[in-house]
């Protein structure tokens, strides 16, 4: 577990790994890389399962807003801890703004379970599907 | 295995030194336990990526340092911010962001980060030496100082960068640690002809196969010419840091800790050796364009990373004597400008129609003139990004590619050299 806390959203896997900066509308949540597999598509509310983080090092301001403005996903599950995304993780909490819980999860866990299916992640670091 | 801090920096955490640098220590604590560091490492330098403009949280965030007596304690450069604080007409937004984008870059200067505004700081006399530990925000220069200059840092984002400035330290972790600069990915690129990696135009779109291959795995590439530039690099290793995670790349008898493949390549974890085919350096050309079939472009951008000095040599003997038919923008930072105006060379390159850009470039911030078109670019990072950043499709092509096509507006790309 890297980030605790309880949250609940339907599970959206995206197919790639992606930049927050430039990948992702800070305002809405919409993929706005139009060379990525989920271009269009809104991470807002989902749980969701990041098969990577790649690229600028802004996308810790990305996750910020996201948090601010109300559009960022429930949780998000990746293999590997992002320092980047944890960070505005961090901020958002120093500033008073809501946290998004990050979980260390082989995404190959969810093999199983279809897009959209509706998880709560829990505080204990536990995805039970709903 | 848990975070032991030293008891100045329990000092710093609880407040003992203002509400500045308690914060940072917190957020510098929490990031610190969460990469499973053991400790943190001081640092002798910070280059903040955190004056750009993403929204107003940025803002609150630095102006919450300010307002508590936050400072820099390491000497700290500043990345590109949103305004072109020179060319005030640059940037194309509404006032009310415009406003909060310099609140942004202020607070950061007023915290006692040198105004350098630029996503290159190791191109204007800020290069840590090899070894030497710190803490630098911004994926190109990440790449560059632990690739090219040796020295050591890991990816610090936004926040993290300036938490790290305010506490001299860095959490000891990842690339900070002599053991973890190891390659895992061995490239070879002796396949690739000779007159091809002789050629700029071939870094780029090496760095963006590599970044999509190797993801956060630190690589070794070899057969590169030892005669390969700083710019080349450069290029290569912005290109790899935007397509993929890469934040130390080793190139044999080229960068500072390869002076041999066995002095680089991991002994403890397995190695994949990758040959570089024509298939996949031609894969990865066509993906840095999003159209081949445009014929017309409406604007020409170089210069990210931003252009160095040697780059506008090369740029000044193009278009010298011609002049572009479209806008041609050339990002820059203020000290190159400075160095352009000392040489007598500015007034050449505004005469040709070259518009510089200074502190900020065209992918973070409105600077094209319409909502679409299509851009043209050498740098694979301005190809990467533009698309979703800008609304403009990309086309990709060598620096005199980028002169002959915005000289006509019609698209004019050397291909016979990606033939073998």
């Amino acid at each position: 577990m890297l980030i605790p806390g309880n949250a609940e959203g339907r599970l959206l896997r995206l197919q790639a790994p992606i930049s927050l900066w430039g990948g992702i509308d800070p305002v809405s949540g919409a993929v706005i890389d139009p060379r990525h597999p989920d271009y269009g598509v809104s991470i807002s509310g989902a749980v969701l399962a990041l098969p990577g983080a790649v690229g600028s090092s802004s996308s810790s301001a990305v996750m910020l807003e996201l948090l601010r403005e109300g559009t960022a996903p429930a949780a998000i599950l990746m293999a590997r801890a992002d320092a980047i995304l944890a960070i505005g993780i961090f901020v958002s909490v120093e500033l008073g703004y809501s946290m998004c819980p990050v979980l260390e999860v082989e995404l190959s866990a969810l093999d199983g379970t279809p897009q959209g299916t509706l998880l709560r992640v829990t505080s204990e670091g536990r995805v039970i599907r709903l | 295995m848990t975070l032991h801090l030293t008891t100045e920096e329990r000092a710093l955490l609880a407040g003992d030194h203002g509400e500045a640098v308690s914060l940072a220590m917190r957020i510098l604590v929490s990031a610190a336990e969460l990469l499973g560091a053991q400790a943190l490492v001081r640092i002798t330098s910070a280059h903040i990526d955190g004056c750009l403009y993403h929204g107003d949280g940025g803002v609150e965030f630095a102006e919450k340092l300010v307002a508590t007596g936050g400072r820099v304690v390491v000497p700290t450069t500043l990345n590109v911010g949103a305004l072109d604080l020179l060319h005030p007409d640059t940037v194309r937004a509404d006032p009310s962001k415009l406003a909060m984008a310099r609140r942004q870059m202020d607070a950061y200067v007023s915290m006692g980060a040198e105004p350098t505004f630029t996503c290159a700081p190791y191109q204007i006399g800020h290069q840590p030496a090899f070894g030497e530990q710190v803490a630098w925000g911004e994926s190109n220069a990440i790449a560059f100082a632990n690739s090219v200059l040796g020295a050591r840092t890991e990816r610090y984002g936004d926040f993290l960068d300036a938490c790290c400035a305010l506490a001299g330290r860095a959490p000891l972790h990842g690339l900070h640690i002599e053991q973890n600069r190891q390659a895992t990915v061995v490239v070879d690129t002796t396949n690739v002809p000779d007159a091809l990696k002789g050629q700029d135009v071939f870094y780029p779109v090496l760095g963006s196969w590599l970044g999509l291959e190797v993801g956060r795995e630190v690589s070794v590439i070899i057969g590169l010419p030892s005669t390969v530039s700083r710019d080349q690099l450069k290029a290569l290793g912005a290109s790899a840091a935007s397509t993929g995670a890469v934040a130390l790349f080793h190139v044999v008898g080229v960068t500072p800790e390869a002076p041999s493949l066995d002095a680089v390549v991991s002994k403890t974890q397995s190695v994949d050796r990758i040959k570089l085919t024509a298939d996949m350096v031609k894969g990865a050309l066509k993906r840095l364009s999003t159209t081949n079939t445009v014929e017309r472009i409406d604007a020409v951008a170089v210069g990210s990373p931003h252009f160095s000095i040697t780059e506008f040599e090369v740029l000044l003997t193009l278009v010298r004597g011609r002049h572009m038919a479209i806008p041609f923008y050339a990002c820059t930072a203020r000290a190159t400008l400075q160095e352009l105006e000392v040489r007598g060379d500015l007034l050449q390159l505004q005469e040709a129609g070259v518009e510089i850009v200074t502190d900020t470039c065209v992918v973070v911030t409105p600077i094209l003139r319409e909502s679409e078109g299509v851009l043209m670019t050498n740098s694979g990072k301005f190809a990467h990004y533009a698309p979703s950043n800008t609304g403009y499709e990309v086309v990709y092509g060598s620096l005199e590619d980028c002169v002959e096509s915005a000289a006509t507006g019609l698209v004019a790309r050397t291909e016979a050299i990606w033939s073998w």
